[in-house]
């Protein structure tokens, strides 16, 4: 049952994230990502990450990228990307996906050489992952809370127009 | 139960397809996405690790990324909708005003 849940929503999750850079419709591509993060969470969940997988749910694929798809849609038909072939010149494409291939065989390498772990799995719910944050974690979680006051700052002044 | 290696290459396998897309694509707002995609993949990582090593530091960094992703998305829109405001194109070709 594990097994058939990973390999699953891995393959829904890999094939979302090519449908994202394949598709040339800006639209298209938010919303099988959106499909994307979803089967993620699923893999969370596996994990026992049960509060992450909520918190991705609500932030990222109802947040998030709700804001993505009212910035598209501002955009209207404006936004239609160039097709894939005649996007850039085809040398530049292939070093682009030389390069990438080059990066994922050194990761798969990497990982399989990975030593074997018994995967119990940390405890994923609200209290423990508190007492976490506020304890080992007190610093870091102040300091985001800086940074979102700043790019809630920085989005103001960017949206402000300049002669006001 | 599924090794920890399996989870590794699947989101390696994320984080290059990220990656591809940051390089091939000409849209700002896709390249946003991509760049989604690739802070995901890390996210997997890192909470595969953390089951992996029975540690909550792993979740935790988890929302950390999470919070950083939201704070990058709030000022790339931005910067996208102003670029949008002035020059009505989004295409990464289009973007140089800073070349001598």
């Amino acid at each position: 049952m594990e097994a058939v849940l990973f390999y699953a929503s891995s393959a829904v999750a890999i094939l979302g994230s090519l449908m994202v850079i394949l598709l040339s419709k800006p639209t298209r591509a938010l919303l099988s990502l959106i499909l994307a993060m979803t089967a993620i969470t699923v893999l969370y969940l596996l994990l026992n990450a049960h509060f992450v997988a909520i918190a991705q749910i609500i932030v990222y694929a109802g947040a998030v990228l709700v804001l993505f798809l009212f910035v598209i849609m501002l955009q209207g038909t404006a936004a239609v990307e160039i097709p894939l072939l005649k996007r850039f010149p085809p040398l530049t494409s292939a070093a682009g996906i030389l390069a990438v291939l080059i990066f994922l065989s050194l990761f798969i390498r990497a990982a399989v050489r990975s030593p074997e772990f018994k995967m119990i799995g940390a405890p994923g719910d609200v209290k423990s992952l508190g007492l976490t944050l506020f304890s080992g974690y007190l610093l870091p979680f102040q300091l985001t809370s800086i940074l979102l006051l700043l790019s809630v700052f920085a989005a103001v002044a960017l949206a402000k127009k300049e002669d006001a | 139960m599924i090794p920890l290696s399996h989870y590794l290459i699947v989101s390696g396998i994320l984080f290059s397809i990220g990656l591809a897309g940051l390089l091939l694509r000409r849209n700002l707002l896709l390249v946003l996405l991509s760049v989604e995609i690739m802070l995901n993949a890390a996210n997997l990582n890192f909470i595969a690790g953390s089951a992996a090593h029975s540690d909550t530091g792993g979740q935790v960094i988890a929302f950390f990324v999470m919070v950083v992703a939201a704070a990058e998305v709030t000022i790339g829109l931005a910067i996208a909708v102003l670029l949008f405001r002035k020059q009505s194109s989004v295409d990464t070709r289009d973007i140089s005003f800073l070349k001598g």
